[in-house]
């Protein structure tokens, strides 16, 4: 296992939008949670890259424990000095790129490997090189930011994020910023990325692609999973009414 | 006396003003930084403090700051002020300048999106790189056009050193003025502080220019 994550709960100012909930992602799994807007997936997916701290629970990374309950009942996280340990298992693609806009495609790729990892700025620069050529925007390196197109900007967001050499990589709805016809591209280089083996969890309203890419998908409502499973079953058989009930929107 | 030894006597003026210029500036500029930093403070005591302090330098005027630096410590403490004079104009404007500098670093420090912090973090930068780093370069470029504002109104603001009997090129043309029934001086200081303003107009626009280069 990657990454487990167990009986996690959270609240914000009392509302609960994370019940128990509870899941594990194995080595080059890709698994996609779905689920109408306040269900909780993108505060699970915050929950698991640490943007967020749970109010309890247990985040498991590479069998090692990155935050549990003691015995009071409150969440307690590893030492600061762990914690850089744990963060450096997981890269997040955010849905709105964040890029840093004051750098250069290659600088926003190449800065943190560097900076934070103490990678050489040559060995940084060429792994970039190749992150870009795989991505299809290697002629935009020393392009910046505004320069792109939403789609190659998150192209780049995802070759930043892989730079850091994650062995779990999440994305929080990569494409619902997305113009249709970008959506494609950025689709198109996740499942690449699954063809890899690449450890992922993604947060989409994509359902075609949901469908076609991951081997488990998660449906998520009111802060609990309703329903888990190979994807051809939940979204061809759901057994649960409200995932019933929520798949139906899409078949319009 | 004539135009030239007018011009040459004002020029010691011109001098004292840019020193009071340019002092306030390397005082207040990074000063405002810290200030803007602790006004975020979540230590209730130190927020609160800053909040006073930025509100007293913006809510009386900066004549009368001068005016309490100076003889403050005479009234106060009976000390002698003899060589206090100086310090006490450069004090003034910077602890002045500060509270405005903190003011525009403040919200231009809040109009960063949140994204850039999360995205930082998540990369694994520490709180300080994420400042220095991501955070400032995209404030300065924010905030220029408000600075430059605060800059050009400092180049005019060093009159009031005059309050204090500081010979700088607004005290000495209205002594020069009085002396020889002539308007010249007032002329020649309104030129000074058009031309400087002017310089000071053209270097902002230099370094918007420079980052320029991404939106």
């Amino acid at each position: 296992m990657i990454l487990e994550m167990k009986n996690i709960e959270k609240r914000f100012d009392g509302l609960e939008v994370l019940k128990d909930i509870s899941f594990g992602v194995d080595h080059g799994e890709v698994v996609s949670i779905i689920g109408p807007s306040g269900s909780g997936k993108s505060t699970l997916l915050r929950c698991a890259t640490f943007l967020e701290t749970i109010d309890g629970g247990e985040i498991i990374y590479m069998g090692e424990k990155a935050a549990h309950t003691d015995a009071n009942g409150s969440a307690v996280y590893a030492s600061p000095h762990e914690m850089k340990k744990f963060r450096k298992y997981c890269g997040l693609v955010f849905q709105q790129f964040n890029l840093f806009p004051h750098y250069s495609i290659l600088k926003n790729i190449t800065d943190a490997p560097i900076h934070v990892q103490g990678v050489s700025k040559a060995e940084a620069e060429e792994n970039a090189m190749a992150l870009l050529r795989k991505m299809g925007i290697e002629d935009k390196a020393n392009a910046y930011p505004y320069q792109l197109s939403g789609g190659q900007q998150q192209r780049v967001a995802i070759a930043r994020a892989m730079a850091m050499k994650p062995e779990i990589l999440f994305f929080d709805e990569p494409t619902s910023a997305l113009d249709p016809e970008l959506t494609g591209e950025v689709l198109k280089v996740i499942r690449q990325l699954a063809e890899e083996k690449m450890t992922m969890v993604v947060v989409t309203h994509e359902m075609p692609f949901a469908k076609a890419v991951s081997n488990r998908v998660l449906f998520m409502d009111g802060g609990v999973i309703v329903e888990q499973g190979d994807p051809r079953d939940v979204f061809d058989n759901p057994q649960e009414e409200r995932t019933k009930q929520f798949l139906r929107v899409f078949e319009r | 006396m004539t135009f030239s030894t007018m011009l040459s006597t004002m020029a010691s003026g011109m001098w004292k003003t840019f020193l009071i210029f340019s002092l306030t500036l390397i005082g207040s500029l990074p000063l405002g930084m810290v200030v803007a930093l602790l006004r975020r403070s979540r230590l209730a005591v130190v927020s609160g403090f800053i909040k006073g302090y930025i509100s007293i330098m913006r809510g009386t005027p900066l004549m009368l700051q001068l005016l309490v630096w100076y003889f403050g410590p005479f009234y106060l403490f009976g000390w002698n002020i003899a060589n206090w004079r100086f310090p006490a104009i450069i004090l003034g404007f910077v602890l002045n300048y500060a509270a405005y500098f903190a003011e525009i670093y403040r919200g231009g420090i809040e109009s960063i999106p949140v994204g850039q912090y999360e995205a930082a973090e998540v990369l694994g930068y520490t709180k300080t790189q994420t400042f220095m780093k991501i955070i400032l370069p995209q404030v300065i470029k924010i905030i220029m056009p408000s600075v430059t504002n605060e800059v050009i109104t400092l180049v005019k603001d060093t009159s009031l050193a005059f309050t204090l009997a500081y010979a700088e090129v607004f005290s000495l043309a209205k002594q020069i003025s009085a002396s020889q029934s002539s308007f010249m001086p007032f002329l020649i200081a309104g030129v000074f502080y058009f031309v400087a303003n002017y310089l000071v107009e053209i270097a902002m626009a230099r370094i918007e220019k420079s980052m320029d280069y991404y939106k």
